[in-house]
């Protein structure tokens, strides 16, 4: 698979860290990473798509899904996104207006907004 | 004669085998750098949205992809034979938010919104034409390449 995981947490926030293509082949992976956090009683996640070389619309599908659950629980997913290939394409979709996008981890942990 | 001509059974791994071939080819016919991540986006929609009907409709079937360079420039084709086309929505984002479609897929390719994938194709790309009927449907994306350049001494042969 062309997808990395991995998760740390930053106090309260679970930061989840992308690398490689999410596509419909691996955005699966994503996709049970996130319900498991939920599942966990993980409901502030920051995302961190830095090292993502890919993204497509069944990746974004997979956030959305991820946004919808968190939000069941009162909690908030977050993104962490300088690269102008991937912001183009939540902007072109029209998701900059649904997701918060951040510089950076430490600025997305410390957002309450 | 095609410049690459892929035929792909419907499997989400797939999706990334077509990507890497056409942009591959592309490159190869000359398509300008800062064209290539749009290409791949659009090839990477029209594709999932291919294999997803056929996943669905037409799993012993392959999805075809034709990549021509010809005077037009670069012309991709992405063909499935799944059912007509729905309308392309004017809004990409509003299937994503939509409750009703978020399935809980059991297999990849159910992800897979074919409607989305088709507007965010045609709202990328301009050249973007889609040929539905009920044999299938064909996206058709075009992109120019550049003209090569002749230089003074192209031809010379030199006889010593």
């Amino acid at each position: 698979m062309d997808l990395s995981l991995s998760t740390r947490t930053e106090g309260d926030r679970t930061v989840v860290m992308v690398g490689g293509e999410i596509d419909v082949y691996t955005a699966p992976k994503l996709r049970e990473q996130l319900i498991d956090l939920v599942s966990s009683g993980q409901y502030h996640l920051v995302v961190d798509m830095e090292g993502v070389e890919f993204l497509d619309s069944t990746g974004l599908g997979v956030l959305v899904g991820g946004l919808k659950r968190v939000r069941a629980h009162e909690g908030s997913l977050r993104l962490v996104c300088t690269q102008e290939r991937i912001l183009k394409i939540f902007r072109i979709t029209g998701l900059t207006k649904v997701f918060p996008i951040h510089a950076s981890v430490d600025e997305a942990v410390a957002a309450t907004d | 004669m095609a410049l690459v001509e892929l035929r792909l059974p419907p499997l989400a791994v797939h999706v990334r085998t077509a990507r890497l071939v056409v942009v591959a080819a592309a490159r190869r016919a000359g398509i300008e750098d800062e064209l290539v991540d749009e290409l791949r986006f659009a090839v990477g929609e029209a594709c999932s949205r291919a294999m997803g009907l056929h996943a669905r409709y037409a799993p012993e079937q392959p999805v075809r992809i034709t990549v021509d360079d010809g005077p037009a420039g670069l012309v991709v084709s992405v063909i499935d034979e799944g059912p007509a086309a729905g309308p392309v929505p004017d809004d990409p984002s509003a299937g994503l938010l939509d409750d009703a479609a978020q399935v809980d897929a059991d297999s990849d390719l159910e992800l897979v919104d074919p409607d989305l994938a088709l507007a965010l194709v045609t709202g990328l790309v301009d050249t973007a034409t889609v040929d539905a009927g009920p044999a299938g449907t064909t996206v058709t994306l075009r992109w120019p390449l550049p003209v090569p350049a002749r230089g003074p001494g192209a031809t010379a042969i030199s006889t010593s």
